[in-house]
């Protein structure tokens, strides 16, 4: 259990770090970068809660599958630095400091607060993360929703392949493509 | 009954981590790192499904997670497309220079 929580530290630790470093930093593959340090972190953090199936999953499709995309997008479009914030400060920096300001607050309340913690687990949770458990729940129970994603996934490639197609018209040559 | 981490201490986590995202949302001028940044408040509540489905002894949680990324991959492709289709038709990926559809 000490093991348990040294690593929920330190992965929760790195985990809000790279989370900083993905909104903070100017360069886009920087970012990407902290992004995947942060996927795999969060991957260490479902370990600590049973959830192997569920931590395989974060690094497979997000810091594998997802971020390669977003990397590849990134080397495509060869964006450079990026002023961080606008000259004025607008209502999105004043949102985003309220926000802030919440959580401040709830993290103080909790920290203040008498309660108990919730440290008690059911033992049918370290079955619960297994593949064996998870799968034969997928193809029973939850049959239909399994069936519906695999439509979802298919409508999104075609989607992806429509939206990023050459020839797309767009506005300001309309009009000399219905002339020719 | 086990004693583990309590389950507040993922909650706090999870919480700071999507706040930590909605604020990349608001304040990021470039299209792609406000997505990026989407992605961290969708993985912040994959852990705080992951956690109560954990502390519940349940797996629906968990499949609901399963869900979720299946999801988060299908918005990536459509999303990182319409991000390629504005850069060739605008030049540009910065949001607040993106404004045909404000009246």
């Amino acid at each position: 259990m000490d093991y348990n929580y040294l690593l929920f530290i330190f992965f929760g630790i790195i985990a809000i770090a790279s989370a900083f470093g993905t909104v903070t930093s100017k360069n886009p593959v920087t970012s990407a970068m902290s992004l995947v340090m942060h996927f795999a972190s969060l991957a260490c953090v479902y370990f600590t809660l049973n959830a192997q199936f569920v931590a395989a999953l974060q690094v497979l499709v997000y810091a594998g599958a997802i971020m390669i995309l977003v990397i590849f997008v990134i080397m495509l479009l060869n964006l450079g630095e990026e002023k961080l914030f606008s000259e004025k400060f607008g209502w999105r920096q004043y949102s985003a400091i309220g926000l802030g300001a919440v959580m401040v607050g709830v993290l103080a309340t909790v920290y203040f607060s008498k309660g108990t913690l919730t440290t008690k687990m059911p033992k049918a949770a370290f079955e619960n993360g297994k593949v064996e458990k998870i799968g034969t729940d997928l193809f029973t129970n939850y049959m239909v929703p399994f069936e519906l994603i695999t439509l979802l996934l298919c409508v999104a490639i075609v989607g992806a392949i429509i939206l990023a197609k050459k020839n797309i018209v767009h506005s300001e040559n309309f009009n000399n493509q219905e002339a020719n | 009954m086990i004693n583990t981490i309590p389950l507040e201490f993922y909650l706090i986590l999870s919480g700071v981590i999507f706040t930590i995202g909605a604020i990349g949302v608001l304040t990021r001028r470039n299209a792609i790192i406000i997505f990026m940044c989407i992605e961290l408040m969708l993985n912040s509540v994959n852990l705080s499904l992951v956690a109560f489905s954990s502390f519940l002894g349940e797996t629906s949680g968990q499949i609901f997670v399963f869900f979720v990324m299946a999801v988060a991959a299908a918005e990536a492709a459509v999303g990182l497309a319409i991000v390629l289709a504005l850069f060739r038709n605008k030049k540009t990926l910065y949001v607040d220079e993106i404004n045909v559809l404000k009246w």
